[in-house]
């Protein structure tokens, strides 16, 4: 009975140690990473954050290619869309002109970059059109399927074409911006529900790094 | 047959009163660039009757099809959908039609929305039938809650 009894709490000092580590593991992944990473754009090091960006190469309005590497030097703010969006699209990009403004001299410190991952429907020119709307210069990028899949996977950006009515369809797209530093590294995210204070906060702090 | 046509007359009461009952305040379409085949519209859907009525679209001299679609945020991905048997709106209620939400969906656009222009657009519901609206083109920035803070 005793010889039982002993096992028994073998076993259960074991099992919490189990427990403990777990919950240390989880508390370095909740507390290490992931603000760090996604949210902080503090240490853009962090090896989730590292995951986000890479080479790709596109086609601008007037039919330029327009590489990781010529957006180099610059801080740059990325959303994918497509111009047949009515309305996160243009709301998101008329934020990102409006953030640009209120920056003041430091506006012009970041490049604005919308990719559309309609090629179907939006020739480059279209996106040049598109895009003259803002009244802020805007990179407007698109390419080949392969050319997007390449920039879609660099940065697990999700993209659906969804059918509609009358032959039609919408695309079902990440919202999210991407802030990337001067290197092309990542910095931090927009999201699309954020209020603009902390979106400001974020871009200032791109700018001045 | 009395009972019938009691019962006919009452249906009929009933549903007189939605009409006319329904109204969109505020409502504007959004500009769209050079060449754009797609807009929306916004506005606050009131129902000032006594039963729900559906919105279930409409038309537009300036757009092939005129749809209500709903915008949802799930995970950083933006989905937009027609709205499928019209969106309810509530007896003595109302929905918001907004830049992130619900929006009349122009597509097909057979020249671009210009701001300071004024579009004829008919609504589509249920119970009251036809609203006929003109909507102003408003700014990209209209509506939207600036400086945006506390959301």
């Amino acid at each position: 009975m005793p010889a039982i009894d002993r096992g028994l709490r073998r076993l259960r000092l074991w099992l919490w140690a189990v427990v403990a580590l777990v919950a240390a593991a989880l508390a370095a992944a909740t507390l290490g990473l992931w603000p760090r990473g996604v949210d902080g754009g503090d240490d853009p090091a962090a090896d989730y954050a590292s995951t986000f960006g890479g080479p790709f190469s596109l086609v601008d309005p007037q039919g330029r290619r327009v590489t990781d590497a010529t957006l180099k030097g610059k801080p740059f703010a990325l959303f994918f869309g497509f111009t047949h969006c009515p309305d996160v699209c243009p709301t998101t990009l008329q934020s990102m002109a409006r953030l640009r403004r209120k920056l003041g001299a430091d506006g012009d410190r970041f490049s604005i970059v919308f990719v559309s991952v309609d090629p179907a429907r939006d020739t480059p020119k279209e996106i040049g059109h598109y895009l003259t709307m803002f009244g802020t210069p805007i990179i407007g990028l698109t390419g080949t399927p392969a050319e997007l899949a390449r920039i879609v996977k660099a940065y697990h950006v999700y993209y659906q074409k969804v059918p509609i009515e009358g032959g039609d369809y919408v695309v079902d797209h990440t919202a999210t911006v991407f802030l990337m530093d001067a290197q092309g590294r990542f910095f931090s995210t927009l999201a699309y529900e954020e209020g603009e204070t902390a979106r400001l906060a974020k871009l200032r702090r791109l700018v001045q790094r | 047959m009395k009972t019938r046509f009691i019962l006919a007359a009452a249906a009929f009461v009933a549903a007189a009163p939605a009409l006319a009952q329904v109204s969109v305040d505020g409502a504007w379409l959004r500009e769209t660039a050079p060449g754009a085949r797609t807009g929306a519209g916004y506005g606050l859907v009131v129902n000032a009757g006594s039963a729900e009525d559906r919105l279930l679209g409409g038309s537009t001299p300036v757009a092939a099809r005129l749809e209500v679609h709903s915008m949802t945020m799930d995970g950083g991905i933006m989905r937009m959908r027609p709205v499928t048997g019209g969106l309810a709106i509530p007896a003595g209620g109302r929905v918001a039609l907004k830049p992130g939400g619900y929006h009349l969906m122009l597509i097909g656009l057979k020249q671009p929305l210009r701001r300071g222009t004024v579009v004829p657009v008919t609504l589509d519901f249920a119970r009251a039938g036809l609203l006929k609206l003109s909507l102003r083109v408003e700014s990209i920035d209209h509506g939207r809650e600036s400086p945006h803070a506390g959301h």
